[in-house]
């Protein structure tokens, strides 16, 4: 770590919020780590996948309108550009169920919080085992034919 | 040089005991208890549409029709919806909270979230239990309806 604290070398390590002389303090239990980075992503995959709700809904709404209508707007998401942006979506989806669950066990499991960070790599590797399940399949499925 | 004093996490904000239901911790139970049973609805959902078969490129009206001829995928998909659309915008309430800084700015963002669940909702709601897999249309459509819908 780069940061200057001020302070006797014990204190160095996690110093009080009153003794650094950065603006940005360091060695804070929670900031710039597997904890901070998860909650980073459980965030922004959350708001992506929140909007692609919005628009799914209205698409599928479409049934109700015509067979023409909803097959028109399906057909969008065969393309390969939308084939892309299902890998993306599923892959945020996965990660924030995954992520979800480790939430749950922080706070119900008495050990949570002391293997979160541990948890955070199962995580990682339980989404990379799903996605080399998933993508090879559906990209299959999205570029032949 | 000022110091920041951080109170203890579960401090509470006020001094007094506030009487009545607790709706920020029921709240809080909700996405927990919503998310589990979302992983199971959603992973299952993906899988079915996604992975089984030709997955998205099987994917059209005759197919929604299909599905939704069984009351087991109504239900499936309407507990999905309402789940979701709730997970999603408590979620999208507590960013809110967060990141907004004036009272007005907070109801107008919280104001739009609340109206976006209810609408899709509602519309998606009856968009299952209003649907027709063997809806009338013209002859040049009707090759785009379920094989099981009667020949016009």
């Amino acid at each position: 770590m780069s940061v200057k604290t001020v302070g006797t070398p014990e204190q160095s390590r996690e110093p009080e919020l009153s003794t650094t002389t950065s603006r940005r303090p360091a060695g804070t239990l929670y900031r710039g780590r597997e904890g901070m980075w998860s909650w980073v992503l459980h965030r922004i995959t959350g708001v992506a996948i929140f909007f692609f709700l919005l628009v799914h809904v209205l698409d599928t709404a479409l049934v109700r309108v015509s067979p023409e209508a909803y097959n028109a707007v399906i057909g969008t998401y065969q393309t390969p550009v939308m084939g892309l942006g299902e890998v993306a979506l599923v892959g945020a989806i996965v990660f924030h169920a995954f992520n979800g669950i480790r939430i749950i066990l922080i706070d119900f499991w008495s050990k949570g919080t002391v293997y979160q960070r541990a948890m955070f790599y199962v995580v990682i590797g339980l989404w990379v085992i799903t996605m080399i399940g998933f993508v090879p399949r559906h990209l299959i499925n999205v570029f032949s034919h | 040089m000022t110091s920041t004093t951080i109170d203890s996490p579960r401090t509470p904000a006020g001094s007094a005991k506030r009487r009545g239901v607790n709706w920020e911790k029921w709240g809080w139970v909700y996405m927990r208890v919503s998310g589990v049973v979302l992983l199971v609805l959603i992973f299952g959902h993906l899988f079915v549409n996604l992975m089984v078969g030709e997955g998205v490129k099987a994917i059209d009206f005759a197919f929604v029709g299909g599905k939704w001829s069984d009351p087991f995928w109504k239900v499936w998909d309407t507990l999905m919806l309402w789940l979701a659309m709730i997970h999603g915008g408590n979620g999208m309430r507590t960013i809110v909270n967060d990141y907004a800084r004036t009272p007005v700015l907070r109801k107008v963002l919280k104001g739009a979230i609340l109206a976006s669940v209810v609408v899709l909702i509602v519309l998606g709601t009856l968009v299952v239990f209003t649907f027709d897999p063997c809806p009338a249309v013209s002859a040049d459509q009707a090759h785009l309806l379920p094989s099981f819908c009667p020949a016009p």
